[in-house]
């Protein structure tokens, strides 16, 4: 289990910004911070991996104190087991992806893990690339990979597939999906998406001017009331049309478009590229398989 | 022909690049990574003999080396290093003469890099030793090697400083800028050109390697 709790003054852009967190993660639990840009969800990550010093409170990971300011602790990045994935995949230019890899493990450890890791990020063909000649998704499955390689007792991820487009991204969630529960890891995302946040994590902390204001699961948070329905999908609104009685708002849901029906009332609040959740409880769907 | 002279301007212009370079990358990686306050102070000195007449560094060396005062008696005596008219202070003040010609493209170099790179590096418990020779520097090769023949060729064509600290003794100190200088003083017309053409060829042949490699040019050839 993780327990942060920590201050930190931040010079934001429009003047400074006091970050409090405080909150506890379980182990094998994939949480993410949500939040405005500014928020400190950022913040958050580096002072948890040791690249920012907090200016008081307490980090302790088990019975593991990282961070003790009352008692002048403060463990280095090096010494904190930690994989961390950066917003721009930090790959070293000069190495190779399999060198990439290489340079993250301890000289004593297993060159196993190496290899297992390689074939579940299917990187094999890549492996004796630079990391300047492969595509972003690609970059993003190495810089996963390496972050792996020490067996890290926390993976932070960054906002990971925030530069890449909708259908990689989509395969990369699967990627962090399989890799969360395969290494039984105890995972903090920052995400902007919504989808991908649905999908992933278990729980969602809401960060607004440095302060945690909302956690729960991601339902309760991103619906303002409790729906208990047999569908549940988050979408993005793409297009508001009234027709004769009813109008038609069309909703993105990962790469399909929806049509839903609404009536005038519901729609008032709507702006094109708003969030929504296309809920049903009432009918039974029918399940076709397809090959 | 005398060959001594290009002998010790290519001697002190080596010896000057390998010390240059072991002092100047920690230099370079603390003036991009300190916070500290005299940053602008040890900035501004590296920079100096940028825009000072080299009689003036040369001077002060001359001043402060000479077994006459204080310092200069104190070194002689305890580390046994006679300064002035001597290779080894030709070495020093070259040192410090083309210092800012090889610590400002390496520090350029440093500061491109994203600083991710050092902290994925941390992250995976790597020492700041480790990241600077494994990462950062392979990383930044073509800075190093703008810093590398700069440093060289401007101790080649240093003429000032070495004048005033070294003497001018022939088969010690006389470098190849000094003896054209000497030879055309001399009415030695056929001797200074030899020399000058020397220095002419070998700058201009590094300097051409310097643009071809960073350029790209060499690997194009070879595939």
């Amino acid at each position: 289990m993780i327990k942060i709790d920590i201050h930190k003054n931040l010079s934001a852009h429009d003047g400074n910004m006091n970050l409090h967190i405080n909150c506890e993660i379980e182990k094998g639990e994939l949480v993410t911070l949500y939040g405005e840009s500014g928020a400190g969800k950022t913040s958050t990550l580096r002072i948890l991996a040791g690249l920012l010093k907090p200016d008081k409170g307490e980090i302790t990971i088990d019975n593991n104190t990282w961070v003790d300011t009352k008692n002048k602790i403060f463990l280095s990045p090096q010494k904190r087991n930690i994989g961390y994935v950066f917003q721009d995949y930090a790959l070293f230019p000069n190495m190779t992806v399999l060198q990439n890899l290489e340079f993250a493990s301890d000289s004593l450890q297993d060159k196993k893990v190496i290899t297992d890791l390689i074939e579940m990020m299917e990187l094999g063909e890549l492996k004796n690339r630079k990391p300047q000649t492969l595509s972003g998704g690609q970059q993003q499955r190495v810089a996963l990979a390496r972050a792996l390689v020490r067996k890290p007792d926390i993976l932070l991820l960054d906002e990971p597939l925030a530069a890449l487009d909708y259908k990689i991204r989509l395969k990369l969630q699967d990627y962090i999906a399989k890799i969360h529960h395969e290494y039984g890891l105890t995972t903090l995302l920052v995400s902007h998406d919504i989808g991908e946040i649905m999908k992933l994590s278990d729980r969602v902390i809401v960060l607004e001017q440095g302060k945690i204001t909302r956690q729960g699961n991601p339902g309760e948070i991103f619906s303002n009331q409790n729906i208990s329905g047999k569908f549940k999908f988050i979408g993005e609104v793409l297009k508001i049309e009234p027709q004769d009685v009813v109008i038609v708002v069309s909703v993105l849901i990962q790469n399909n478009v929806v049509k839903v029906i609404a009536e005038k009332s519901e729609v008032q609040s709507l702006r094109i590229g708003d969030k929504v959740m296309v809920a049903s409880k009432a009918f039974n769907p029918i399940l076709y398989k397809i090959e | 022909m005398n060959w001594d002279p290009l002998f010790i301007t290519l001697k002190l212009a080596v010896v000057t690049t390998i010390i240059l370079l072991v002092i100047s990358i920690p230099m370079a990686y603390w003036l991009v990574n300190t916070k500290s306050r005299s940053k602008p102070f040890i900035e501004t000195l590296i920079s100096m003999p940028l825009v000072l007449p080299p009689t003036v560094l040369g001077f002060y060396f001359l001043v402060a080396f000479s077994p006459g005062n204080a310092f200069g008696s104190w070194i002689n005596e305890w580390l046994g290093l006679k300064l002035v008219f001597s290779f080894g202070g030709l070495v020093l003040a070259s040192i410090i003469y083309s210092l800012p010609f090889m610590v400002h493209p390496i520090q350029s170099g440093l500061s491109t890099l994203p600083h991710s790179l050092t902290e994925a590096s941390q992250v995976m418990g790597k020492s700041k030793w480790t990241t600077l020779l494994k990462v950062l520097l392979p990383n930044c090769k073509a800075s190093v090697l703008t810093g590398i023949v700069l440093a060289f060729a401007h101790t080649v064509g240093e003429f000032g400083v070495v004048l005033m600290i070294g003497g001018s003794i022939p088969g010690k100190t006389k470098v190849a800028s000094i003896a054209i200088y000497d030879e055309v003083e001399a009415m030695n017309y056929g001797a200074a050109n030899f020399y000058a053409t020397v220095l002419f060829i070998i700058t201009f042949c590094i300097l051409l390697m310097v643009y071809l490699v960073n350029g790209g040019y060499l690997k194009r050839f070879w595939k």
